[in-house]
């Protein structure tokens, strides 16, 4: 167990962790007392000599974020908490937020003062009702013991917090679509710039950020930047959680530093189902292009997932072994992008509507090779001609599947259907082959 | 955004790019987009549109762009890029990946777009049709099954949307938003399945609802009355101008086989943009409406009217007017060079100054308004862009002049422009321009105007032609002007009448704004017509006209497009003593009794000019040649030449080069005499105002445009409402000595001794049944 490195998820298993009782045993709420008797300024710079990027997909370096806000505007600020999680795969922040939400609303009072919003929002996603009564309890009590509201711990700061819940759009974990999602239009990305540190909530400078991200800043504060920074590597520094998923024997979250590799988490996992083993898996969540057990000892971290052609995304690994038929958990994903996908632009909306079509005939063994390179030629004209990144998304598996299992698809055409046993890569599975037993 | 920020006279900063290897230099903020267009390099696009903001959705734009060196990883949309020094721009014409992704995104477009061109209202004169031919691929890839919808569902009344064509570029819900302020259409759902909608609540009664239909860049949106109706390559164009209001709107009017299809919104930047209002775009059917009159008419001595030949009636409409004291009332729809006609009819034919073209309620004030601190002088729309503080009095621009509106709520949105309104309460045109309305009591105005502070040089006071009906008003207008600098302009509501007051159809007037009292004035026109003498007396006005024809001191009468009901409920009376030549297009209270009828043309079937509001000239040409039917001014000179007192102006041509000839008077004007008015008292004062949409004959024959006129109701106070025991939506019965009229009641912020009712809607016409406009007591009851 040496390779973890529990900071967020520490006291996940205390029976307590999610009441303030059980955080403040912990040594929460300390980081905020020491924030607020720092300068603003010295907040963020702290946050930015700790190298925390942003756990929320891009690793945008959080400190430099935190810095965009224009200050003496004389206008209202607003911190944004994005608990949309919604991609593929991605399981972090809601489990976070259940067992630990108080070191959130802790970062929230921190980054707030650093920013100076006395306004924050928590935009959660609507379908995970315990984890959305959790926090709002947690609000509650954080209100009642002087962590919210006005002065907040006698230092002449205020902050509300407001929960808002989603109505369930992946597109409003996008940051833009999610303002306009609070601000109570239909979720849609905006056109930037103007960037939502200069216009982002009502057209206020405003900083929005990804659960994981913000949870990090109170170990940041308490144990100071350098603490952090010895964490990870040199780029990407610090620890994170990693969510594993699927033919895995133990999943879950495993907080560990960036780099570790798939090799050693898989480790910590119990390894790929008994009897099983890795055919292919997603760095970062479903949006991020597929790795194979080539890739088993790639650093998982922004410039190693880069690097080896995919992207750390999430953190989200989505692990499926030999029984998995790759046309099919490709289809299904993209069927998740089609049903997703805004409509705001063209290549998207049209795009999945398409590629839907043809990788479903494809599973059935309908179509040609020519439809490979169609498939192809189909997102080279998606990816990087989108209004938002959701299409790049769509687009990345499909081209990293064919890159790795171009005969695979073919073997559907050759045979006319599957070749693979639906059941066997199901978690339910009875047959030798599926073998978990 | 501050007002500084956009004042006109801060030099533009430049920027020079290159596109396509060319050098182009265009002001700082300009989308590369546009920057291209300057070089006459075409993007393909379809939800940009100049006057929308950018919103990057269709991706058609995409290009390659390069800044110093520095290439974007992707290409950009060039619709939502400004220009930067130092950038390179490669479009589909250099650049292989910009026109990879072109035809990409064009091929996607077709995924779920029906091949419906053969039946398609926008075949012919389609951006995806034109732009699939020039930016696309010849065969599109696709085998798979499109998404379909119902068809067609109803926008509007008017409009309706074919839901499976629209390529969702949301150039209609922006124009609805960002143009007219009515975001009464919105997308909804999402993924391929999003679709414009509307909600049922809130119905698509807007008065723009049209543009929509013109910026749709495919055939999704669809006007009722023209759906199906022709393909544009059957239809000749002509060139307009609007004749339904005073905001002087560039039209375009499709023809095919001599029948009027369509008219469009022309592009003038200078005025409408790009843009006209519903009563422009569908209110054309009046032309051929069946009461039309063609032939000319003379009533027998069995007291019948009898069709006659044209040299009878002219014979005969001169003859009339020869032995008799006549006098010329001119409706405010004439062409400027119809109402000159009439201008020099009245003087050189009839030898009077009795003309007035005020066929509405009219006062001397306005009248001296008109001679001293009107004529000849020009305000324009851009005056609006510029101006620090906008003032309306006694003008409602939503209803009375939209393209007005459609400015003023451009430069609130834009940069918070301020507007304050002196009105009877806060109206839906109002709050969209955020206005501080300062509430009076029409007949009240006077008063308020004097307490308005803080304009400068740069502001703008707007006052309506129904301003007069509040006695004082226009002078205290005028004095804010004066000691303020601000800016002053009239806004009639007809498109003719600041045409006729410059061609002097009123009685202080001679043409080109010559008082008539200024003997070199007369001169000037004497010399220029021929004639020996030009008559010096001030001529009457309408009601001046209507009390001579009662008494006899008048008896014969020349009437252009006059509906009596306009100007008193009792117009009728005196005319019907008189000898009455009619030039009238259609069948009406006049033409019953009229003497002699003279067919005249309608404005798509003659050439002619108006000027709108600012002054400006909007000149159009004939879209339907009937012959025998003539522009006024024709017809009026071959009644002079009966008359053996030629005006000779045969044609419009030839009227338009002669008062253009003429110059403006650039000496003194008539100096005005304030009119003070005293305060109106009593607890129920009516107020009133024509809607954009109502009665009014130019719009007969529009089904679907009268269904989206909005609800006529009579607007009542809380406190009214309360003594009344009504609660919005009841009855309530408006009435006086006359007459009364019972309308639904709304409950607004009106003050408690006002009540609002529209001028002339189908079920509230005030003057015809109370005999009043405004500001008069009348009583409000529960119906
Ligand atoms: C389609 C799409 C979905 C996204 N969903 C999420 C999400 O659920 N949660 C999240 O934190 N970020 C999401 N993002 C990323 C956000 O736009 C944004 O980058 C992030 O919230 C910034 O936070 P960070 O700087 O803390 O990472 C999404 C982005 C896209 C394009
Ligand atoms: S890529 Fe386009 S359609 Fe897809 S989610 Fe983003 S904006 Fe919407
Ligand atoms: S919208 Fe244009 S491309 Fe589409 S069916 Fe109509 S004419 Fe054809
Ligand atoms: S209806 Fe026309 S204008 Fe409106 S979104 Fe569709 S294509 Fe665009
Ligand atoms: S025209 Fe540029 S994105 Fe639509």
């Amino acid at each position: 167990m040496s390779k973890l490195t529990p900071v967020l998820s520490a006291n996940w298993d205390e029976k307590d962790s999610f009441t303030i009782a059980g955080y403040k045993r912990n040594g929460g709420y300390k980081a905020v007392e020491k924030a607020l008797a720092m300068e603003p300024d010295a907040v963020i710079q702290s946050v930015k000599d700790s190298g925390l990027r942003g756990r929320g997909g891009a690793g945008f370096p959080t400190g430099m974020k935190w810095g965009f806000i224009p200050q003496g505007d004389n206008k209202e600020h607003y911190f944004v908490v994005n608990a949309d999680e919604s991609e593929p795969g991605t399981c972090k922040d809601t489990p976070l937020m259940m067992a630990n939400p108080h070191v959130l609303i802790e970062g929230i009072i921190i980054g707030s003062y650093a920013i100076r919003a006395n306004h924050a929002f928590i935009y959660i996603r609507g379908e995970v009702a315990h984890v959305i009564r959790r926090v709002q309890q947690a609000i509650e009590d954080a209100y009642k013991a002087g962590y919210l509201g006005k002065n907040i711990l006698g230092k002449g700061f205020d902050l509300e917090l407001i929960l808002h819940v989603g109505a369930g759009a992946y597109i409003c974990g996008e940051e833009t679509a999610l303002l306009d999602s609070l601000e109570g239009f239909r979720g849609q990305p905006r056109l930037r710039p103007p960037f939502p540190a200069i216009a982002g909530l009502y057209a206020r400078p405003t900083i929005v950020n990804n659960v994981e991200t913000v949870a990090s800043v109170p170990s940041i504060i308490a144990n100071g930047p350098e603490w952090f920074a010895a964490i990870g590597t040199e780029k990407s520094k610090g620890y994170t959680l990693y969510s594993l998923s699927g033919h895995v024997n133990n999943p879950g979250q495993f907080e560990a530093p960036l780099g570790i590799t798939l090799r050693e988490l898989l480790e910590l996992a119990g390894g790929i189902r008994n009897g099983h083993k890795l055919k292919f898996w997603t760095p970062g969540g479903s949006s991020t292009p597929l790795f194979t057990d080539a890739h088993l000892d790639t650093p998982l971290d922004y410039e190693g997932v880069s690097a080896a052609g995919s992207m750390l995304g999430t953190k989200a690994l989505q692990i499926f072994d030999e029984t998995t038929c790759i046309v099919r958990a490709v289809l299904r994903w993209t069927e998740f992008y089609k049903h997703e996908s805004c409509g705001k632009c063209t290549p998207c909306r049209e795009g999945t509507w398409w590629l839907v079509q043809i990788l479903k005939d494809l599973e059935h063994g309908k179509g040609t090779a020519e439809d490979l390179d169609k498939l192809l030629d189909l997102c080279d004209n998606i990816m990087g001609r989108s209004f938002c990144a959701l299409a790049d998304g769509a687009a990345s598996p499909i081209i990293s599947s064919i890159r790795y299992f171009k005969d695979e698809y073919l073997q559907h055409l050759a045979i006319g259907g599957c070749p693979f046993d639906s059941v066997a890569s199901t978690i339910f599975a009875t047959s030798p082959a599926g073998g978990a037993k | 955004m501050s007002t500084q920020e956009v004042s006109a006279d801060v030099t533009l900063e430049l920027i020079t790019l290159t596109i396509d290897g060319f050098e182009v230099t265009v002001p700082k903020g300009t989308l590369v987009i546009r920057a291209a267009e300057k070089l006459g390099i075409q993007i393909p696009r379809f939800c940009d549109h100049p006057l929308l903001d950018p919103v990057g959705a269709c991706r058609q734009c995409l290009v390659d762009i390069e800044i110093n060196g520095r290439k974007f990883p992707k290409p950009q949309a060039s619709c939502t890029i400004p220009v930067e020094t130092g950038m390179v721009v490669n479009t589909q014409l250099t650049s292989n990946v910009a026109e990879k992704a072109q035809k990409g995104i064009m091929e996607f477009l077709l995924v779920n777009h029906p091949l419906d061109c053969p039946v398609c209202d926008k075949g012919g004169e389609c951006p995806l049709q034109n732009q699939a031919m020039s930016n696309g691929n010849g065969e599109s890839r696709f085998d798979g099954y499109k998404r379909t919808f119902e068809k067609p569902i109803k926008i509007s009344a008017q409009v309706l949307l074919d839901r499976e064509r629209c390529i969702l570029c949301a150039r209609c819900t922006r124009f609805s938003e960002e143009i007219a302020g009515d975001p009464f259409i919105t997308l909804n759902d999402r993924g391929a399945l999003q679709q414009v909608g509307i909600y049922e609540e809130k119905p698509f009664d807007s008065y723009f609802s049209g543009n929509t239909i013109q910026i749709c860049p495919v055939g999704a949106l669809t006007g009722a009355s023209y759906r199906f109706r022709a393909r544009p390559f059957d239809l000749v164009s002509t060139p307009s101008a609007c004749e339904h209001c005073a905001s002087g709107c560039d039209m375009r009017t499709d023809v095919r086989r001599g029948k009027t299809l369509r008219r469009l919104a022309g592009d003038d930047s200078q005025v409408n943009e790009e843009w006209n209002c519903d009563k422009g775009r569908w209110a054309f059917k009046y032309a051929t409406a069946n009461n039309r009159i063609k032939t000319p008419m003379i009533r027998g001595a069995d007291g019948e009217l009898h069709e006659a030949s044209w040299p009878e009636a002219l014979a005969t409409a001169a003859a009339g007017l020869s032995v008799n004291r006549a006098a010329v009332l001119v409706g405010g729809r004439a062409t400027v060079e119809d109402a000159y006609g009439y201008s020099k009819f009245a003087r050189v034919a009839l030898n009077t100054n009795d003309i007035d073209f005020r066929s509405r309620v009219h006062t001397d004030e306005e009248r001296d308004f008109l001679t001293s601190a009107i004529v000849g002088v020009q305000v324009n729309y851009s005056a609006i862009d510029r101006a620090d503080h906008l003032v309306l009095i006694g003008f409602e621009p939503e209803d009375e002049s939209p393209i007005v509106f459609l400015r003023a709520y451009k430069q609130v949105r834009k940069r918070g422009l301020k507007v304050t309104t002196i009105a009877p309460f806060t109206t839906r045109g109002s709050k969209k321009l955020n206005a501080q309305v300062i509430k009076s009591a029409a007949g009240n105005e006077s008063q308020l105007i004097s307490k308005i502070s803080g304009l400068t040089s740069k502001s703008v006071i707007l006052v309506g032609e129904r301003l007069c009906e509040s006695y004082g008003a226009l002078s205290a207008a005028l004095k804010l002007a004066q000691t303020s600098g601000a800016k002053l302009a009239w806004i009639p509501r007809r498109a003719g009448e600041r045409g006729a007051i410059e061609a002097g159809a009123i009685g202080t007037l001679l043409p080109g704004g010559r008082p008539v009292s200024d003997v070199a004035a007369r001169v000037d026109i004497q010399s220029a017509w021929g004639v020996k003498s030009i008559p010096e007396n001030i001529g009457r006005t309408t009601s001046e006209i209507l009390v001579g024809l009662q008494s006899g001191d008048i008896d014969s009468l020349l009437v252009g497009g006059v509906d009596p009901l306009d100007i008193s409920a009792d117009a009728l009376v005196g005319l019907e003593k008189a000898f009455v030549v009619s030039l009238e297009m259609r069948h009406s209270s006049i033409t019953e009794i009229a003497n002699v009828i003279l067919p005249i043309a309608a404005v798509v079937e003659k050439s002619g000019s108006f000027l709108d509001w600012e002054g400006r000239a909007r000149a159009f040409e004939t879209a339907v040649d009937v012959p025998d039917l003539r522009s006024d001014v024709r017809i009026l000179s071959m009644i002079a030449e009966k008359m053996g007192k030629p005006i000779n102006l045969p044609t419009v041509a030839a009227a338009a080069n002669e008062f253009a000839s003429l110059g403006n008077w650039d000496g003194a004007r008539a100096p005005f005499i304030a009119a003070s008015g005293t305060a109106i008292s009593g607890d129920t004062i009516l107020a009133s105002w024509r809607l954009l949409l109502d009665a009014g004959s130019l719009q007969d024959g529009e089904v679907n445009l009268a269904n989206t006129a909005h609800p006529s109701v009579a607007v009542i106070s809380t406190d009214r409402a309360e003594k009344l025991g009504v609660k919005s939506g009841d009855p309530v019965r408006v009435s006086n000595s006359r007459g009364e009229i019972t309308l639904p009641c709304e409950i607004k912020d009106i003050e408690s001794n006002s009540v609002w009712v529209p001028r002339n809607s189908h079920t509230s016409k005030t003057i015809a049944t109370l005999g009043i406009a405004s500001g008069a007591s009348v009583s409000v009851v529960k119906a």
